[in-house]
């Protein structure tokens, strides 16, 4: 284990940015967290998390994949696609680590998309200890620990000093080429930080929440319930919850006319929106209600179905803080399934 | 001035379901913290009791809701309305997006939302609860001592720069109806407007930058009503899930502001909805503001039926060309 004086991180930032690129959650001009490049100023957030999850560097809201040229009768196809090169996210949360481990679920399964297999393969995380969850978060739920983030490099703020802790081959790599600005440390503060977020994990308001009604195989027992009703009834269609959202990974992909060509790109898509999945037929979900239903059964049925039994909510709480009209998936499972919960 | 309960509220609406006046209650329901509260429809007296609230976090305009709750609807739906909710109200009618006859108005006398932002801003995160008592705001986190927090320090910025306490339409009043006020809601703008071009187009293009196209603005916009809106329409040229590039960015937002100029009651939802925080209502004041200059003092959605200024004719009014001439200065 290693460890650097927080009054002296940003030696440890420019340390990794002379030899590649750097993103950390720095404050915008309207006090939220963004991923940020960093370089010489700028400051990392002491916000818990940002407004964006960090899919954005695997999973790029806009996207593009190929691009055709028309001349005449020839169409030239162009691959679009750029070499990447290693780049570190820096002070991801423990939801959203998680959060790579579902998308990675959905992309580098046969057939692989190698847009996002070639940055992820690139990417090396570096994931920070949460030591004041929000009430709005519950990744405990889905069994997260978010005293103990697994990634490339996990990494434990204390009040003078960061640790980090390599996971993986990438992670040793980095800290290894970091030993000039850390030294050695022991684990006795880290240990000391695990309790003391457990203890405040205890004690948030979501603490309780039961994940154990939903699950593959629950299909029948929750599509036609009643609640869907009410939980819908005031749902704008936007698409907030999606798109903030660290594991929503519904894509559209749609051609740019250049004037002379085409350009072909991918981007996030909300099964919030009315025209989601459109075919030739028509809209195979008609109602708000049914297009809300989807994007829930998705999370708490149909992925864990599919994937052994994970769920596809890491309990970021982006979707419970920035929901225009506050409904959300916390709403929903304490309606569907566990009552006993209230 | 009495302060308005939400026991108050569910006595009227209790009072009128059980008259037949209404068959259903459109208000706001309680979620899991006190901030995080919910539209929501409410069909007998049982449901009110567990779940109605009001307060000061009952943000949430409901005017927009009656557009699709009436459609069906047979007898009545009582809305409750807050002053800056009534002139949503009133410009929905003006374009006869509801059935006056389907709804049973009550307006509220408000005193002001607060925004659960800026008392976190204040109070840290790891909210507990948020006691709202008249001038005070009483914050428990799970880090911090509690907190009394004076409310004009957190209010909404919409709430802060409040234009009316004028309900402009109602068939029954909770408390007090007060008066349109004489707000410094143009004072951002008179900012951005004494910005060069070019600091003004910098402005706009990192805030815009920020935007996700969740259309989260056009979603709680009483004044986006239309049944598709272009840019879902895919025969309508610009129709686009997210910006292909920053010029689309821009677009989308600068046609919104276009279609609703004139029409814009100055809610504020918009603003308060998006998640990445866009100032995104200076866009509409810049309009609101250069239709007062041009054609006179206007405000949408004041009375039913007006012609709005944007879409009259008269022998005074301002010619193209005079406006191209005012230039950048006050552009």
């Amino acid at each position: 284990m290693r460890k650097i004086v927080l009054e002296k991180i940003d030696l440890l930032f420019e340390a990794i940015s002379n030899t590649m690129s750097l993103y950390l959650p720095v404050d915008q001009n309207d006090g939220k967290a963004a991923y940020t490049k960093w370089e010489e100023g700028k400051k990392w957030s002491e916000a818990l998390n940002t407004v964006k999850s960090p899919k954005d560097f695997f999973f790029p809201q806009t996207e593009d994949m190929m691009e055709f040229k028309v001349e005449g009768k020839n169409i030239e196809v162009i691959d679009t696609r750029k070499a990447s090169e290693d780049f570190v996210v820096f002070g991801v949360r423990a939801c959203d680590v998680k959060a790579f481990d579902i998308l990675d679920k959905v992309f580098l399964v046969d057939p692989c998309d190698s847009y996002y297999a070639t940055k992820r393969e690139h990417g090396i995380i570096v994931a920070v200890a949460c030591n004041k969850p929000s009430e709005t978060c519950f990744c405990s739920a889905f069994g997260i620990d978010a005293a103990d983030p697994k990634a490339d490099v996990s990494a434990w703020k204390t009040e003078n000093e960061l640790y980090l802790q390599a996971n993986t081959e990438k992670g040793e790599k980095l800290l290894k080429a970091l030993e000039n600005v850390t030294e050695e440390a022991t684990e006795e503060k880290v240990t000391e930080q695990k309790e003391q977020i457990a203890k405040i994990m205890k004690k948030l308001p979501l603490a309780d929440l039961d994940t154990s009604k939903f699950g593959g195989g629950k299909t029948d027992e929750f599509f036609n319930s009643p609640e869907w009703e009410e939980l819908s009834e005031s749902c704008l269609g936007c698409g907030t919850c999606t798109f903030v959202c660290p594991t929503c990974q519904c894509y559209d992909i749609k051609d740019f006319n250049t004037g002379n060509g085409v350009i072909r790109y991918r981007c996030w898509d909300s099964c919030m929106y009315s025209d989601f999945t459109r075919m030739a037929h028509g809209n195979n979900r008609n109602s708000q209600k049914e297009r809300f239903r989807q994007r829930f059964m998705h999370k708490l049925v149909y992925y864990p179905e599919n994937n052994e039994g994970i769920f596809g909510c890491v309990g970021c709480g982006r979707c419970v803080s920035r929901c225009p009209i506050s409904m959300n998936i916390v709403k929903v499972m304490k309606n569907l399934g566990g009552k006993e919960n209230e | 001035m009495q302060k308005i309960t939400k026991e108050m509220l569910i006595d009227k609406a209790t009072e009128l379901l059980n008259n037949g006046t209404v068959s259903l209650v459109l208000g706001w329901k309680k979620g899991e913290y006190d901030y995080d509260v919910t539209p929501g429809v409410f069909e007998s007296v049982e449901e009110l009791k567990k779940d109605f609230v009001f307060g000061d976090f009952s943000a949430a305009n409901l005017s927009k809701y009656l557009v699709k709750k009436t459609e069906k609807l047979e007898g009545k739906i009582l809305v409750f309305l807050k002053p800056c909710d009534t002139y949503s109200f009133n410009q929905l009618l003006t374009e006869h997006r509801f059935d006056r006859e389907k709804v049973y108005a009550v307006g509220v006398q408000c005193d002001g939302m607060v925004d659960i932002e800026k008392v976190k801003k204040i109070a840290g995160d790891g909210i507990l609860s948020v006691d709202c008592n008249g001038e005070d705001i009483v914050v428990k986190t799970l880090y911090n001592d509690d907190m009394t927090i004076a409310k004009a320090d957190v209010l909404a910025e919409r709430c802060a720069n409040c234009k009316s306490k004028k309900h402009v339409a109602y068939d029954e009043l909770l408390g007090e109806s007060g008066e349109v006020i004489d707000s410094n809601r143009f004072d951002e703008v008179e900012k951005l407007e004494k910005m060069t071009a070019d600091e003004r187009f910098a402005f706009w293009q990192n805030e815009l930058s920020k935007c996700i196209r969740c259309n989260a603005c056009r979603d709680a916009c009483p004044a986006c009503t239309c049944e598709k809106c272009v840019f879902n329409n895919p025969n309508s040229g610009v129709e686009n899930k997210s910006p292909a590039n920053s010029f689309e960015e821009k677009l989308f937002h600068i046609i919104r502001a276009y279609h609703v100029a004139g029409r814009c009651t100055d809610c504020g939802e918009c603003s308060r909805v998006c998640p990445q925080n866009i100032p995104l209502h200076l866009l509409n004041r810049k309009f609101i503001k250069d239709i007062n200059e041009f054609y006179g003092e206007y405000q949408a959605g004041a009375e039913v039926g007006s012609r709005a200024p944007l879409v009259d004719y008269t022998l005074n009014d301002l010619e193209p060309g005079e406006v191209f001439d005012r230039g950048d200065e006050n552009a």
